[in-house]
C-alpha cells in the first residue's frame, strides 16, 4: 500500500494534499476502500490490532450517525475501547476523527454510507503513509528481526500478518495502476516536446550534425501543452515542426498528432487547410519517421546513439528482456507480470511529486522500445519490434488517454481483439485461394478506435443491463429490451463495441436461433447497424452468426428475409465472411430472392414486398461478388437472368445493388459473355443517364469491363450510348465516376467507329482537359482513351491543338506502370505527326521515352520502344538525338535478351529506325546487335519475325554485317520466313534476303534452302515492295549463278 | 334436418358477410360449422349461450399455441363483447377476423383492449408490471427480484409514453406500434403466430369443402 501510495496514486499538482480525480485514483481508491470495508469482516483478528500512531483527519461524520458500541457525549464520540495508554480506538470531535483499529475504520466505512469513497479520500490525503503509521516507522526492518525479538511474538506476529495483507492489498493497487498506465500508448503534448528537445540537441554547424534545424510553427503554447490552433487539435493534432535535415529536399513539414507523426504538405504559397493533409504514412514518432526520411539522420543518430548516457540504456535493456521472456503470454498476463517490475523503475525515474502524470507518456513509450534512437542494440534483436508494434497497437486501440473511459471494458475488448486477431490468422491460408477483384477490402486490422469524447460509461453500463435482461427474457421482454437497444445510436462505435465486449453479440445470435419471428426481427435489425464496424463484422462470423442468418434466408416471412440479406450483405465485407456465406449455401438462396417481376408499376403490397425482398438479396450478392469463386457460384445459381431482369426494374434503389453486382463480377469472361448475349448492355446504356451517380458509375463501370470485346463496344454505340458517356466527363467532381466513364471511353475507343462518333461530340477536348490533377486511376484511362483516339491521324492535330502534348510527356515521369504503359502509346501514337514530334522533342521527351526503357516491367519497356520509332521516323536530326543520349544505344541492344516477345519485336523495330543512320549503326554493331539479332532468328511468332527481319535487312548495310549475320546462320531462318502466312512478313524477309544476297555465300545458302521458288511467287504479289524486293533478290541470286557459269565455262 | 340446417347456416353466414369484414360466405359458413362443432362438444345446458372460458381457452392453447394464463383470459374477454363470458357465434367470427386477417390497426386496437387490464382506457404502469411481472428470469441473489421488471417496465414506459403522462394511452400505443411493428403484442402474446394462422385456416376452410 506504501509503494502505491506514494507513487502510482495521482497527487494534485497544485496542492500536495489532495489527489486528483482521475479515473486511475478512483479505481485504486474503490478497490482500497473494498478492503477495508471487508477486513473487519475477513480478518477479525488483525482488525483489532492497535496502530503504532493513529489515523487522523477530518471528517464528514457527526455524532449522530454513530450507533451502539460508541459512547456519545455532545458532538463528540468516543469508542469504548481504548489501548493501552489509554487512548479510545476511535475519538471523534467534528469534524477530527482519530481511529487506531482497522475494525473502527471498517464499522466507520459502514456508517458513512454514500460519502464513503470521500471519507477515505480525506483519509488517505491526511495520511500520506498508512504503512508507517500503522506498523511504524521500521516496519520492514523490525519484521527482519523477527526471530531475535521472541518476547513480542504474540503482537508481532499478528503485525506481520497484517503486514502481508497490506502488501498484498499494495500489489493490487500497483496492477491497477500498470494497467491504466499501459494503456497510454498515445503520443501527448509532453512527450513531443521532450522528443523535439532531444533532436533540437543533435541540431548543429559542424560535419557531425544530424539536422539542420528544428523549429515549432507556432510559439505560443496552449494550456493543454498543445500548440496547434484549437481547431486542429479537434483532430488529435498536438502541433506542427519544420525540420531542415542535411540531406532530404528542403525541408520536412511535419505534424504531430496524437495518432503519430506524420509529413503535411508545408506552408507554402496560399495557406490553405489543404496544406495540413497528410502525404505520408503516420509514424510513431519523430525519431522514426526522420530515420525513414533522412539516411543521414538514420546514420548518424546509430552512431551517436551509442555515446549516450548508460546508466538509462541499461534500463531499457532491461525491460525489452523483461517483455521477450513474455512473448508468449497475452499481452494482459504479461502486463501483471511486469508490474513489480515497472514499479520500480518508477522509483527510480519518477521525482517525487505531482509530476508523475506527465511522465507517463514518455516512460511507456521507451518500455516499449519505440524511442529507437536508444535502443537500437536491443531492437536489432529478432522479433522485438514486431511485437512491441503489437502492443503499439493495443495501446491504441484501448481507450488510452481518453480520461473518461471506463476501468475493466478494455480488459475484455482487448481480449477480444487477441481472439479475432487468431481467428484470423487461423483461416489466412485457407483464404489465399481466393483471389479477385477485391480492391477496396477491410483486411486491415481493426487496430483503431475512434475518438470519442461522448460519456461513455452511462451507455455501456445501459447497454450491460439490456443485455443481462435479454439474457434471462421471455419472448414479451425480449422484444421490449430489444427495441430499447435499438434506440441507442448503434452506428457510434463506442456502442457497437459496448454491445460486444457485454457479449451482447451472442445473445443476438442466439436469438436468431429460435423459434420467435419478433425475436428474430428484432435482433437482426440491430445486427444490421452494429455491423457496420468491421469488428463487429468479424465477431460476428466467429460466432457463427452468418450461418444462422443464411439459414434464415429460406424462412416464409418476408420481412425477416430482407433483414437476414442486408445485414449478409453488411457483414460479407471481408473474404472469410463471403466464403462462408458460399460454403453454407448462402449464394444459392440469395439468387432464389432475386426472383421477383420488376417490370412496371407495382400492383400489390405482396409484391412491393418481393421487390424488397429482391433488393435486399442483390445487395447480399453485391457484397458476396466481391469474391471470384463467388461470381461463379452466383453464375451456377442462375443468377445472371435474375440480374437481367431486376436491371428493367424501374427503381433506382434496385438498380444500384443490381448494376453493382454485375460490374463487379464483369470481371469474368462468363458474365461479360453473358451481359452481352442477355441484352444487358442496353438497360446499362439507358442507366448511363439516370440522374443517380452512383448508377451511372456502376454502368460505365460494367461497360468498361464488358466493352474489351467488339461486339459489345458496338453495341454501346448502336444503343447511343457514347452520346451520355462523354457527356458525363463533365462530372469532374466524382471522381469515381470519373475514373469508370474515362475507363469505358476507353475501351469503347478501341472501334475506330467509335473514334468518330466521340470526334463527333468533341470528347477529346474534354479529355485532354482531364490530363491535369486528376487522380491516377482516372488519368490511366483518360491517356489510355486519347492513345486509342490518336491512331486516327485527323485526331493528332486536335490534340496538339488543345494542348495536350505537353501533358502527356509530362506523365512519362511518373511510377504507375499501367499510366506509363499508356502514356507512351499515346506519346508513341501522337509522334506519327511531324508537328506534334517538334513539341515532343521540345519537352525532351524522346529522352523520358528512352529512359523508360530501363523500367523493369516489361510492357512498359515494350511500349517505350514502340514509342520511340515514330519519335526516331519523324525527329529531325534523330541520328545526333539518338546518339546524345549517353548509353542509351548500349541499352536498347541489350534489351534483346529479354526473355518477352513483345518486348523482342518492340526493340528489333526501334533498331530498325535506329539503323537508318550510319554512324548509329556502327555504334550498335560495335555492341554486339549482329549475333544478338541472329539469337531470335528461329521465332515462331509472326509479329517477331516481322521486326527482326526488318532490323536484320537494315543491319546488312553496314560494314561486314551481311556477312556475319551468313556466318551467324540466320539466311536458313529467314528463308523458312517465307512460308508464314503474314503477308507484312513476307515483305520484310524479303528486303532481309535481299541485303544479305549480296553477298554470294548468302546466296548459295538461300539457293540451298529453296529460296527460289517462294520469291518468284512473291514477286507476282501486289505488294510493290515485295515484288522488288524479291525481283532483286532473285536478280542477285541469278547473277551469282552467271557469274559462276561464265567463271566455269568461259 | 340436416338440410335445413344447412339453409340455416347459410343464411346466417350470409347475414354475418354483411356485418364482419375479411371473410366471404363459403369461409363464413365454414367458421360457423366449426364452432357449431366446437359447441356440440359442450353440455347442453351451457350450449345455448355459446362457448365458455374453459373450452375457449382450450382452443387458443391447441389451436394457437398460447401458453399465458393471464393473456388468454384477456383474449377472451376481448372476444366476449357483450361480457356475458360466453362467445357467441357473432363474437366467434369476429374475434377469428381479426386474428386471422386484421389490419395493423384492427390488431393495435385489439391489443391495447387486451392490456388495458382495467379498461380506463390507459395502460399503466401497474398494469405493465403485472403482465410482465414473469417475464424475466429473477435472480435469487438480487435484493429486490422485482427489480428487473421495474426496470423493464421504465423500458417500456420510456419507449411508448410519447406525452409523458407516465401512463400509455391508446394514441400512444398507437404511434409507439406503427414506428415499430414489433412492438404490437409488447406485454404479452395475445395474437397467433402466421404459421398458427395458415393451419388453422387450411384445416377450417378446406377439409369441410372436401367432404361434400
Amino acid at each position: 500500500m506504501g509503494v502505491a501510495l506514494s507513487r502510482a496514486v495521482q497527487w494534485d499538482s497544485s496542492g500536495a494534499d489532495n489527489l486528483e480525480n482521475t479515473p486511475l485514483n478512483k479505481a485504486m481508491l474503490s478497490e482500497i476502500l473494498l478492503f477495508t470495508e471487508e477486513f473487519g469482516a475477513r480478518h477479525p483478528q488483525e482488525a483489532k490490532l492497535v496502530f503504532r500512531e493513529p489515523l487522523q483527519w477530518k471528517t464528514s461524520l457527526e455524532a449522530s450517525d454513530f450507533k451502539t458500541e460508541y459512547d456519545i457525549s455532545g458532538e463528540s464520540v468516543m469508542s469504548q475501547e481504548s489501548d493501552k495508554d489509554g487512548h479510545p480506538l476511535l475519538h471523534l470531535t467534528p469534524p477530527d476523527i482519530t481511529v487506531y483499529t482497522f475494525h473502527h475504520l471498517s464499522n466507520l466505512l459502514q456508517l458513512t454510507e454514500d460519502q464513503k469513497m470521500k471519507e477515505v479520500q480525506a483519509c488517505l490525503a491526511a495520511n500520506k503513509d498508512p504503512l508507517k503509521k500503522i506498523l511504524g516507522s521500521s516496519s520492514a526492518t523490525v519484521l527482519l528481526k523477527e526471530g531475535e525479538e521472541d518476547e513480542l511474538s504474540g503482537g508481532k506476529e499478528l503485525e506481520m500478518k497484517l503486514l502481508n495483507i497490506l502488501k498484498e492489498l499494495d500489489t493490487k493497487l500497483l496492477n491497477i495502476a500498470v494497467r491504466q498506465i499501459t494503456r497510454e500508448g498515445r503520443l501527448s503534448p509532453a512527450a513531443v516536446d521532450g522528443e523535439v528537445d532531444q533532436l533540437k540537441s543533435l541540431c548543429g554547424t559542424g560535419e557531425s550534425r544530424v539536422l539542420k534545424s528544428v523549429r515549432y510553427t507556432s510559439d505560443y503554447v496552449f494550456s493543454n501543452g498543445c500548440r496547434s490552433p484549437p481547431w486542429r487539435q479537434m483532430d488529435g493534432e498536438i502541433c506542427s515542426l519544420i525540420i531542415e535535415t542535411c540531406d532530404t529536399e528542403p525541408t520536412l513539414f511535419i505534424t504531430c498528432s496524437t495518432t503519430g507523426v506524420f509529413l503535411h504538405e508545408g506552408l507554402i504559397g496560399d495557406v490553405g487547410e489543404n496544406s495540413y493533409k497528410r502525404k505520408s504514412d503516420v509514424y510513431r514518432d519523430l525519431v522514426t519517421l526522420l530515420k525513414n526520411k533522412s539516411p543521414h539522420f538514420a546514420k548518424t543518430i546509430s552512431e551517436q546513439a551509442i555515446q549516450e548516457v548508460p546508466s538509462e540504456k541499461f534500463q531499457h535493456m532491461e525491460t525489452v528482456d523483461e517483455q521477450e521472456t513474455g512473448q508468449t503470454s497475452r499481452s494482459y498476463d504479461r502486463r501483471e507480470k511486469n508490474a513489480p517490475e515497472k514499479a520500480r523503475q518508477q522509483h527510480v525515474q519518477d521525482k517525487p511529486g505531482g509530476r508523475m502524470k506527465k511522465f507517463e507518456p514518455s516512460l511507456k513509450w521507451k518500455n516499449l522500445g519505440l524511442t529507437s534512437s536508444y535502443d537500437k542494440v536491443e531492437e536489432k534483436k529478432a522479433g522485438i519490434s514486431g511485437e512491441s508494434k503489437n502492443i503499439l497497437a493495443h495501446g491504441t486501440k484501448s481507450p488510452a488517454s481518453d480520461s473518461k473511459k471506463r476501468a475493466n471494458f478494455s480488459e475484455t475488448s482487448l481480449q477480444g481483439c487477441w481472439s479475432s486477431q487468431k481467428m484470423k490468422t487461423s483461416g489466412g491460408a485457407d483464404d489465399f485461394i481466393e483471389s479477385s477483384s477485391e480492391g477496396e477490402e477491410d483486411e486491415e486490422q481493426p487496430d483503431r478506435r475512434a475518438e470519442t469524447t461522448t460519456d461513455l460509461p452511462t451507455e455501456y453500463w445501459q447497454i450491460q443491463k439490456l443485455v443481462k435482461y435479454l439474457k434471462g427474457a421471455n419472448q414479451t421482454a425480449t422484444v421490449i429490451v430489444l427495441c430499447s437497444l435499438r434506440d441507442f445510436n448503434l452506428v457510434q462505435e463506442t456502442c457497437q463495441l459496448a454491445i460486444r465486449d457485454v457479449g451482447g453479440l451472442e445473445v443476438l445470435i442466439n436469438l436468431l436461433d429460435t423459434d420467435e419471428i419478433r425475436c428474430k426481427i428484432g435482433s437482426l435489425k440491430i445486427l444490421k447497424e452494429v455491423c457496420c464496424n468491421s469488428q463487429i463484422r468479424r465477431a460476428i462470423v466467429d460466432l457463427g452468426g452468418l450461418q444462422t442468418m443464411v439459414s434464415i434466408l429460406d424462412s416464409s416471412d418476408k420481412e425477416l428475409k430482407c433483414l437476414a440479406a442486408e445485414t449478409i450483405a453488411n457483414v460479407a465485407k471481408f473474404r472469410r465472411a463471403r466464403r462462408m456465406v458460399r460454403q453454407h449455401g448462402g449464394i444459392k438462396r440469395l439468387v432464389e430472392l432475386l426472383d421477383c417481376v420488376p417490370d412496371g408499376v407495382s400492383v400489390s403490397a405482396e409484391q412491393d414486398r418481393d421487390m424488397e425482398v429482391a433488393r435486399c438479396g442483390a445487395l447480399a450478392l453485391w457484397s458476396c461478388s466481391k469474391s471470384t469463386r463467388n461470381k461463379e457460384a452466383i453464375r451456377q445459381a442462375g443468377g445472371i437472368p435474375l440480374l437481367a431482369r431486376l436491371l428493367r426494374s424501374p427503381q433506382r434503389n434496385m438498380l444500384i445493388p443490381a448494376v453493382g453486382t454485375l460490374q463487379e463480377c464483369a470481371s469474368e469472361k462468363s458474365y461479360r459473355i453473358a451481359i452481352q448475349t442477355e441484352g444487358m448492355i442496353k438497360d446499362l446504356v439507358k442507366n448511363l443517364s439516370s440522374d443517380n451517380q452512383e448508377l451511372q458509375m456502376h454502368c460505365a463501370s460494367a461497360i468498361f469491363k464488358c466493352a474489351e470485346d467488339k461486339q459489345t463496344r458496338d453495341l454501346v454505340r448502336q444503343y447511343n450510348g457514347l452520346k451520355p458517356l462523354v457527356m458525363l466527363l463533365n462530372e469532374a467532381e466524382n471522381k469515381q465516376l470519373l475514373a469508370a466513364t474515362t475507363g469505358a471511353i476507353w475501351k469503347c475507343s478501341i472501334s475506330m467507329e467509335n473514334v468518330a462518333k466521340f470526334q463527333e461530340y468533341k470528347a477529346l477536348e474534354t479529355l485532354v482537359g482531364l490530363l491535369k490533377d486528376q487522380p491516377e486511376e482516372v488519368l490511366v484511362n483518360v491517356v489510355g482513351a486519347l492513345g486509342e483516339c490518336a491512331q486516327i491521324p485527323e485526331n493528332l492535330a486536335t490534340i496538339r491543338k488543345c494542348g495536350g502534348i505537353q501533358p502527356l510527356v509530362n506523365l512519362l515521369i511518373g511510377t504507375n506502370q499501367a499510366l506509363l504503359v499508356n502514356v507512351t502509346r499515346a506519346v508513341g501514337a501522337c509522334a506519327t505527326h511531324p508537328e506534334n514530334m517538334m513539341i515532343i522533342d521540345g519537352l525532351d521527351g524522346v529522352r523520358l521515352l528512352w529512359s523508360l526503357l530501363k523500367n523493369p516491367n516489361p510492357e512498359v519497356q515494350a511500349s517505350a520502344a514502340w514509342a520511340i520509332c515514330p519519335c526516331i521516323e519523324n525527329a529531325k536530326d534523330a541520328g545526333e538525338m539518338v546518339r546524345s543520349f549517353v548509353g542509351g544505344l548500349e541499352l536498347i541492344v541489350k534489351l534483346l535478351k529479354s526473355p518477352n516477345k513483345d518486348v523482342l519485336a518492340s526493340v528489333c523495330a526501334a533498331i530498325a529506325k535506329i539503323a537508318k543512320d550510319v554512324e548509329n549503326l556502327a555504334v550498335i554493331t560495335d555492341h554486339g546487335v549482329v549475333p544478338m539479332l541472329a539469337s531470335l532468328t528461329n521465332t515462331v511468332d509472326d509479329k517477331l519475325r516481322r521486326y527482326l527481319a526488318e532490323a536484320i535487312a537494315r543491319c546488312c548495310t553496314w560494314g561486314s554485317n551481311c556477312v556475319s549475320f551468313g556466318d551467324a546462320g540466320v539466311v536458313a531462318p529467314l528463308v523458312r520466313y517465307l512460308r508464314s502466312k503474314d503477308p507484312l512478313v513476307h515483305q520484310a524477309t524479303a528486303r532481309a534476303l535481299f541485303e544479305l544476297s549480296k553477298d554470294p555465300r548468302n546466296c548459295i545458302t538461300m539457293h540451298e534452302h529453296g529460296v527460289v521458288k517462294p520469291l518468284v511467287d512473291m514477286i507476282g504479289s501486289t505488294d510493290e515492295v515485295l515484288q522488288e524486293a524479291a525481283a532483286s533478290c532473285v536478280a542477285n541470286i541469278r547473277h551469282l549463278a552467271l557469274v559462276y557459269d561464265k567463271a566455269r565455262y568461259g | 334436418m340436416s338440410a335445413m340446417n344447412r339453409k340455416l347456416i347459410q343464411n346466417l353466414a350470409e347475414t354475418m358477410c354483411k356485418q364482419v369484414k375479411h371473410f366471404n360466405t363459403v369461409e363464413m359458413e365454414c367458421l360457423i360449422r366449426l364452432f357449431n362443432a366446437l359447441l356440440g362438444e359442450q353440455t347442453e345446458r351451457k350450449a345455448g349461450h355459446g362457448l365458455d372460458r374453459l373450452n375457449f381457452r382450450h382452443i387458443l392453447h391447441n389451436t394457437f399455441d398460447m401458453t399465458d394464463d393471464m393473456m388468454m383470459d384477456r383474449v377472451f374477454r376481448a372476444f366476449d363483447k357483450d361480457n356475458d363470458s360466453y362467445i357467441s357465434v357473432k363474437e366467434w367470427v369476429e374475434g377469428l377476423s381479426l386474428f386471422l386477417r386484421g389490419t395493423l390497426d384492427e390488431k393495435i386496437k385489439y391489443c391495447f383492449d387486451v392490456y388495458d387490464l382495467n379498461g380506463d382506457g390507459y395502460i399503466s404502469r401497474e398494469e405493465m408490471f403485472h403482465m410482465l411481472k414473469d417475464s424475466l428470469i429473477r435472480q435469487p441473489t438480487e435484493e429486490d427480484p422485482d427489480e428487473g421488471v421495474k426496470d423493464l417496465v421504465d423500458i417500456a414506459l420510456k419507449k411508448m409514453d410519447y406525452d409523458h403522462d407516465g401512463k400509455v394511452s391508446y394514441a400512444d400505443f398507437k404511434s409507439t406500434v406503427r414506428d415499430e411493428n414489433l412492438l404490437l403484442e409488447a406485454f404479452g402474446n395475445c395474437l397467433p403466430h402466421l404459421k398458427r394462422i395458415q393451419s388453422f385456416e387450411q384445416q377450417a376452410f378446406q377439409e369441410p369443402q372436401e367432404l361434400h
